[in-house]
């Protein structure tokens, strides 16, 4: 199934069983949604329940603030992360810090959704990976969403949570096509081991985890090794367990993010790492990450700024070589 | 009825009044720290819309003690939140800017000018949507109509039909900038105009606060839209204890004060000057127990740090 169908299903679900659940946007009800993950729940829940906004996202993130303060459990949706800098105040000040400065008083059952990452040829306001900016904000909790899997479990998860939640999407993964066994069990608090290695661990999350995928027989052969591939899931809090728990194991890793590498979220997963598991290590570890600039518009100037499976190959490869495997 | 009226709104002045000067004492004296603002002179809006408001939600800006007061908090729990201590309101993690109690449908207390008004709207939404058409009162001040939270807001509560009744306390200032060096309009109510029915009352006057805030939740609650209103009103403290308030004339704070709301009730011939003297004795007692309660109270336990970030994780959320 399309992933934009998984999220669609799971918000569906929900709805379904909670009379509570209510989602809010601009173009979400009668349009059916930017993405088309919306599609369908105008007809079936009606404008109440569906409800179309004006373009003004500090409020739609304000007013969910608003409607789980009175009972409800709200998904506000952002078209898209870049149009959420409008509503940081919302969600930094308010969505983040509600609960612990009434003494946990204030209880906010809420979703914010959105789709982020560099998607093609939107240039630089159209175009970014802003997680590091959320991740970094004590009392939210960020969840991402690589596949059917986490898109379906994980905003089910998310919905049903009575904490507040940023959940991201990546805008070039809703016409992607990913299984959904129903039946699988999936913890949305926790990283997610997609393959076992023995001698390298490759950390991402979103569409990273594909890219990545894609090399990883060829990083095997290559350098003749057995690699084990993490989708980090959750970027707050992070599941550090199960990430030590791997490093500990095959004492490499790398780390592949495609947000810019200054103040990029990998900063924070090699840190944490490194005050667990310095010792266990038997490389530097590596980052392959977006560079330090807006995304420009140009398509092969675009590839350059982001990190390919080529490049993933490549990088990983070389450092390989470098570091004795 | 005019004259128990009277009474209750003469204790509640009286007890927003004592308590916050008490505050400003202790602020000076360092028991209390961060930002602390006063709402003297502004008691008759403050009371005055709390009390017509009767069961409703109620959403108020940073401040907010003299609201919480009379929304019925008892003042122990308020004094112990500005002294940082474990038995504050807010458990000593929210301060004078953070007073919350959702239990009596008062959900703050916000820091961040303007930021409140959609967390009303969206309240009111919830209410209507369950069918609870209780009404929604936001206050906040003059300059937090120039944000787009504000137009944001109007236009929703508008197009939506919410209860929600806009309170805009217009004092003048926004902390040392009169409102015509910030404002296009400066009769505020012309703002919301388009938007909703709209009018400008006194504000030193309590009666004309609780009645006008009294007809416009039967108004909001009954046609299910909302409205807006403009109380003129004047602080008499600097916006805040940090600000040195040199920007108003002597002459110009003397003015103000002449038409204060506490000695206005008392000149009503409503009170009796025994009730006068038993609340003044009354309100002083309480607050001194708040006070001495809330320095006697400990410090939130340092495993404190850490609660109230997230709720428990429960099983039951998962697949
Ligand atoms: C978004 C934002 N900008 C600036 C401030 C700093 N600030 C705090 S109060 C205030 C003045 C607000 O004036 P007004 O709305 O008239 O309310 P009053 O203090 O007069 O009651 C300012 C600028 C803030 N808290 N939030």
């Amino acid at each position: 199934m399309f992933y934009r169908e998984a999220l669609n299903l799971a918000i569906d679900e929900m709805m379904e069983i909670d009379e509570s659940v209510v989602i809010l946007g601009e173009d979400v009800g009668f349009y059916g949604g930017n993405y088309k993950v919306t599609e369908g729940l105008y007809a079936k829940y009606g404008e109440k329940r569906v409800i179309d906004t004006p373009i003004a996202e500090n409020s739609i993130v304000g007013i969910a603030i608003g409607m789980a303060l009175g009972g409800l459990r709200p998904i506000a949706e952002i078209m898209t992360a870049n149009f959420a800098m409008l509503a940081m105040d919302q969600i930094v000040n308010n969505m983040a810090k509600l609960r612990y400065m009434s003494g946990g008083k204030i209880v906010l059952p809420m979703v914010v959704r959105m789709p982020q990452g560099v998607v093609k040829q939107l240039a630089s306001q159209h175009s970014q990976s802003l997680e590091s900016l959320f991740a970094g904000i004590p009392g939210l909790r960020v969840f991402t969403a690589s596949d059917c899997i986490t898109a379906y479990h994980g905003l089910k998860t998310a919905i049903k949570l009575d904490d507040p939640v940023v959940f991201l999407e990546h805008t070039l993964l809703y016409f992607e096509k990913f299984d959904l066994p129903k039946d699988s069990f999936y913890n949305p608090f926790k990283a997610r081991v997609l393959k076992e290695g023995k001698d390298l661990t490759i950390f991402s999350y979103l569409k990273m985890v594909h890219d990545v995928l894609k090399v990883v027989d060829k990083i095997e052969s290559t350098l003749n090794v057995s690699v084990e591939v993490i989708d980090v899931g959750p970027l707050n809090p992070l599941d550090l367990e199960t990430l030590t728990n791997s490093v500990k194991k095959t004492k490499r890793f790398v780390i592949v993010e495609e947000n810019p590498k200054h103040g990029g979220f990998g900063a924070q997963i090699v840190s944490s790492i490194l005050e667990e598991c310095f010792y266990n290590l038997d490389a530097p570890p590596l980052r392959i990450a977006g560079e330090d600039v807006p995304i420009p518009y140009n398509r092969k100037l675009e590839l350059l700024s982001i990190p390919t499976p080529e490049k993933i190959y490549l990088k990983i490869v070389e450092w390989g070589k470098q570091n004795g495997l | 009825m005019e004259q128990s009226l009277a009474e209750k709104f003469y204790y509640f002045m009286k007890l927003g009044r004592v308590f916050e000067l008490r505050a400003k004492e202790e602020y000076m004296k360092g028991n209390i720290g961060g930002f602390l603002h006063l709402a003297i002179g502004e008691e008759a809006v403050h009371v005055g819309a709390t009390i017509a408001f009767d069961k409703g939600d109620i959403f108020v800006h940073y401040r907010d003690h003299v609201y919480a007061l009379a929304k019925g908090i008892d003042p122990k729990y308020l004094m112990a939140e500005l002294f940082g201590k474990k038995t504050g309101i807010s458990k000593g993690k929210g301060g004078s800017m953070h007073f919350y109690e959702p239990s009596l449908n008062f959900y703050g207390g916000n820091a961040i000018v303007g930021a409140h008004i959609p967390h009303s709207v969206g309240m009111a939404y919830a209410r209507k949507f369950k069918g609870e058409n209780t009404g929604v009162l936001v206050a906040f001040g003059d300059g937090a109509t120039n944000a787009g939270n504000f137009y944001e807001s109007l236009n929703l509560a508008s197009l939506w039909k919410l209860p929600v009744l806009f309170l805009c306390e217009n004092n003048y200032y926004a902390i040392g900038t009169r409102i015509d060096r910030a404002s296009a309009i400066t009769d505020i109510y012309l703002k919301a105009k388009p938007y909703m029915l709209s009018k400008q009352i006194d504000g030193m006057d309590i009666f004309e606060v609780y009645k006008a805030v009294k007809e416009a939740k039967e108004y909001i609650q009954e046609e299910s839209k909302p409205y807006f209103i403009e109380a003129i009103t004047y602080r008499y403290e600097p916006h805040s204890m940090s600000d040195t308030g040199n920007y108003r004339s002597v002459r110009e704070l003397e003015i103000a004060k002449s038409k204060d709301p506490i000695e206005k009730l008392k000149k009503s011939g409503l009170l009796s000057e025994n009730y006068i003297n038993y609340i003044d004795n009354l309100v002083e007692k309480e607050i001194e127990e708040a006070v001495e309660f809330a320095k006697n109270s400990p410090e939130p336990e340092e495993i404190e740090l850490y609660t109230d970030v997230f709720c428990e994780v429960c099983k039951n959320v998962l697949p």
